[in-house]
């Protein structure tokens, strides 16, 4: 094989999984600006994202309706979530409301592998399981689905957030609380709508992933955790942060695991996250905050 | 203990003087509360008090391998013991200290696995291995804490989570040694001269021993200067160093020591256990050991054993409901952390205070 096409096939899967890991990382990233919190939830939604899917499309057997049915479903599950977790927390401080979602996230684990079973679930690709050869260069087309509704998903993100009243205001609170509650914003109702969004992103996530990867009730976890190293990349609580430092983690670990071992994969993407940290003590593109004491 | 509060005693207003140790380590920690008012400061009677009350808890517990109906409940309280420990440790970096560490299963890990394979492919004794075990912890910590603690929140949540993350590929792919995700096997157990402690009701009075040593020294180590020193970056790491305390040096400190302490509950872990295998020291296992600090009660020297109550006892209640096991245990752990967030250890101080 030659080494161009090589390096090209590993950029693609590389962008790809990063793709997974950036949405993992917007939705966590949205949650952490609207709260402070760690939303150890994020990865559980990603999950039910593939595995939803997975039981939808037995039923449409439409992949299309399949996926769309499921993100709006999970999206609807973060709202709901927000509601009977976090919204009553008494205090709520970073703190305890990080502690929280990890309770969420082992009911909502519970959940699934009670509905849904433990068997790992999965569909074919939304064109099939094929791979396509361009000039030498191989790539699986669920890939390049990922890459692309991925971006467009991005799009609309940033169209919401920067040309709507409703993304304004989540902006908004998510900056001040108090403020947007002085201007007339509904915080409590924009914390909600923040974890609908967050859920929507995982859901995503997981419904185009599975495909490649397939998807057990277990997954979740590990999804969040690389979710929330890409989010650390970038700079947490930065939105565009969040997608740079997913696909450069994506293109590390399937570098790493090609050119190094594939076994000590996650100890390569968490090393040269590490390292990144210690010495960008705040992500690539966060600014070191200057909190008065 | 010894020193008076003359001498010793930091500025009132970095360390709320409260008659039990219950500074919330993150109330101050964004940094804006003004300083409790200035109420005079007492010497310190925590360590007397707590320690007498640790070595009661702990003569009680001298009846269980004699009332206990079969072994298996004395291997529980083994095990309670042990995460004793390791709650314990963790709640002093977190509940005093006020630095969120999601790595402690790592460092429990690290233990096990140095004492474990000592024994197991070095015919080493435990007794070398525990020294061993406490040492692999507390060095593992204080290489991590090293860049890490100038890290601040969810950096160094991170950083130590990714620490904890690295270690559990170690013990998967290092399978010469480690044994790999089959596990290690072949750990041999602690012995006094010809009698091997082999069985749960032996190896519980090494468990019993340590564990209050532990318990003992984490209440004397609270109490002590460097206690207060780390018990005020709990409270705001500016006010503390705005009074000459060297922050780095106290958290780089109680992080190392906690880290020994968890190397110590790991080398027990694995010469009770005969065995270890690198799931309970992923990164889960450190998420929920936060959680359980959490549940018993943050910066309260009694909430660690409440949590590790709760983390041995509700699994073995909901085993009847099988599948349902992790929802029920999902469920309790939101509704105590939605309805009581000061912990079991601040339902029981509510409580007493009612009654008095």
């Amino acid at each position: 094989m030659d080494g161009t096409n090589t390096l090209v096939q590993l950029v693609i899967a590389g962008l790809s999984i990063g793709s997974i890991y950036a949405l993992i990382a917007l939705g966590f990233n949205i949650v952490f600006k609207c709260t402070g919190a760690m939303n150890f939830a994020q990865g559980e939604w990603v999950m039910m994202g593939g595995m939803v899917t997975a039981a939808l499309f037995g039923v449409f057997s439409s992949v299309g309706l399949a996926v769309v049915t499921a993100t709006v479903l999970i999206g609807a599950i973060g709202l709901v979530s927000e509601r009977i977790t976090i919204w009553p927390v008494r205090r709520p401080d970073p703190m305890t409301l990080t502690l929280v979602t990890v309770g969420l996230a082992i009911v909502s684990r519970s959940l699934v592998m009670i509905f849904l079973g433990k068997m790992p679930a999965g569909y074919s690709g939304f064109s099939g399981t094929d791979v396509i050869s361009i000039e030498g260069v191989t790539v699986q087309t669920q890939s390049l689905w990922i890459i692309a509704i991925t971006l467009l998903f991005l799009v609309l993100m940033h169209f919401f957030f920067e040309r709507t009243v409703l993304g304004k205001a989540l902006r908004a609170v998510s900056a001040d609380p108090q403020a947007a509650s002085l201007v007339g914003i509904p915080s409590s109702q924009m914390l909600m709508l923040a974890f609908g969004l967050a859920a929507l992103a995982g859901g995503i996530a997981g419904a185009i992933v599975t495909p490649l990867t397939l998807m057990t009730y277990d997954q979740g976890a590990t999804l969040g955790f690389k979710g929330f190293s890409a989010a650390m990349l970038g700079g947490i609580g930065n939105l565009p942060g969040a997608v740079v430092g997913g696909l450069l983690l994506g293109l590390i670990e399937t570098f790493g695991s090609f050119y190094i071992s594939s076994h000590f994969k996650d100890a390569i993407s968490f090393a040269v996250l590490l390292l990144i940290l210690f010495m960008r003590p705040a992500g690539l593109f966060g600014r070191v905050e200057v909190v008065k004491a | 203990m010894s020193q008076t509060a003359a001498t010793e005693a930091p500025p009132a207003g970095a360390l709320p003087a409260h008659d039990d140790v219950r500074d919330d380590a993150r109330e101050g920690t964004g940094g804006t509360d003004a300083a409790p008012a200035a109420r005079p400061v007492r010497k310190p009677r925590l360590f007397a008090r707590n320690a007498v009350s640790f070595v009661v808890l702990w003569a009680l517990m001298i009846a269980v391998p004699f009332v206990a109906p079969n072994f298996y409940v004395v291997s529980l309280v083994n095990l309670f013991l042990i995460y004793v420990i390791l709650i314990a440790s963790l709640n002093l970096v977190i509940g005093f200290c006020g630095q969120i560490s999601l790595g402690h299963a790592g460092f429990f890990g690290l233990g096990a696995y140095a004492s474990g394979i000592l024994s197991a492919k070095f015919g080493l004794t435990p007794w070398l291995g525990l020294p061993a075990a406490a040492l692999a912890g507390g060095l593992g910590a204080f290489v991590i804490g090293l860049p890490a603690l100038r890290l601040h929140g969810h950096y160094l949540a991170m950083a130590t989570l990714g620490f904890n993350a690295i270690l559990v590929v170690l013990f998967n792919e290092l399978i010469p040694l480690t044994g790999g995700p089959n596990g290690l096997l072949g750990i041999e157990p602690f012995a006094l001269g010809p009698i091997a402690l082999d069985t749960d009701e032996t190896v519980f009075w090494l468990v019993w021993i340590v564990s209050l040593v532990v318990m003992i020294a984490i209440a004397n180590l609270v109490d002590s200067r460097m206690g207060r020193s780390l018990r005020a970056i709990g409270g705001s790491e500016r006010g503390a160093a705005s009074l000459g305390i060297d922050t780095y040096r106290t958290k780089l400190a109680t992080f190392a020591i906690a880290g020994a302490m968890a190397g110590i509950a790991g080398s027990l872990y694995a010469h009770v256990n005969l065995y270890v295998s690198p799931e309970t020291f992923s990164v889960f296992p450190s998420i929920m050991l936060l959680v359980m600090v959490a549940l018993g009660g943050t910066g309260r020297l009694w909430g660690p054993i409440f949590g590790a109550a709760v983390f041995i006892a509700v699994p073995q209640v909901l085993l009847d409901f099988a599948d349902l096991e992790l929802l029920l245990f999902g469920l309790a752990m939101l509704i105590v952390l939605i309805g009581f967030p000061a912990g079991i250890a601040g339902l029981a101080d509510g409580w007493r205070r009612w009654l008095k």
